[in-house]
């Protein structure tokens, strides 16, 4: 294999392991991203550490929140971006309170 | 109450006449016309209830009718802008404004728990009727795909809304 030819595999493996999801969501800094465009939260599946910093990034001009029934709750103003860190029992549903029609998911994984 | 039940259910009425009538499927200057009357109908509906209530939920809700009917109005009329499009006037809109009349002078009537609980079901019945006809009259007709992509916008805005009122609705119970 030549060493353009592996280059080329693992550029077209890293572009199916972002297509797949999850990844995408992790920046260099650790915190894993959530993009909020349109009215939906990108990704709208997350896997994260206890420990680890969510970080929603809000394009719409909209105020959005992401919270948890019976929760915690982050407001996202709009143009701006929230923090939340996840905790040990965080494996939840949330939705944003202004638009209920949004929905997402965290997952605490190990 | 009865009185209130009797508008409310009038103003439904309206509301439906009203989208029926515009059957003859409505041109873009219409469409932006009358898409951007609803927001500010809800915008005065909102502002009527700042100054009257002063229920935590029911404040919340009205503050966020009118950010965001603001910030898409103000990304509709950026839109007719760019595609240098006037909007145009028309009986659905006249119609719309009208019932709105009707609808605030019957809230501007109620105060406390009376209003908060006409207010938000009132929100729940216009925010059900706008949604019936962007989808089933506004977006179908919209010509320009910008237009049309940015009506899809505001029914996903509006579907979220009226869950929202929905959610303080059941709240009030």
């Amino acid at each position: 294999m030549t060493p353009d030819l592996l280059s080329r595999r693992q550029l077209l493996m890293t572009g199916a392991a972002v297509l797949a999801g999850g990844a995408s969501a992790r920046a260099h800094n650790g915190k894993v991203h959530v993009m909020i465009e349109n009215l939906g939260f990108q990704p709208a599946d997350i896997d994260v550490k206890a420990g680890e910093t969510i970080e929603w990034i809000n394009r719409d001009p909209f105020a959005h929140t992401a919270t948890v029934k019976g929760g915690w709750e982050v407001l996202i103003p709009p143009g701006k971006s929230a923090t939340h860190v996840a905790t040990a029992d965080d494996t939840v549903g949330y939705y944003c309170r202004f638009h209920p029609n949004m929905t997402g998911r965290i997952k605490v994984v190990a | 109450m009865k009185t209130h039940f009797a508008a409310l259910a009038a103003t439904c009425l309206a509301l439906s006449a009203t989208f029926a009538m515009a059957a003859d499927k409505p041109t873009d200057p219409q469409i932006a016309h009358i898409a951007y009357s609803a927001g500010v109908i809800d915008v005065e509906a909102a502002e009527l209830a700042l100054s009257k209530t002063k229920t935590p939920d029911v404040v919340a809700f009205a503050q966020s009718m009118q950010k965001d009917h603001e910030a898409v109005n103000d990304m509709a009329l950026a839109l007719v802008k760019k595609l240098n499009v006037i909007p145009e006037d028309n009986a659905t809109s006249q119609a719309l404004a009208k019932a709105a009349e009707e609808r605030r002078t019957e809230l501007g009537k109620l105060d406390g728990a009376a209003f908060d609980k006409a207010y938000i079901d009132n929100e729940v019945a216009y925010h059900r009727q706008v949604n019936g006809a962007l989808e089933t009259l506004l977006i179908p007709s919209a010509q320009n795909a910008e237009l049309k992509s940015l009506l899809e916008t505001g029914l996903k805005l509006f579907q979220g809304h009226q869950q929202h009122a929905e959610h303080v609705a059941a709240g009030l119970k």
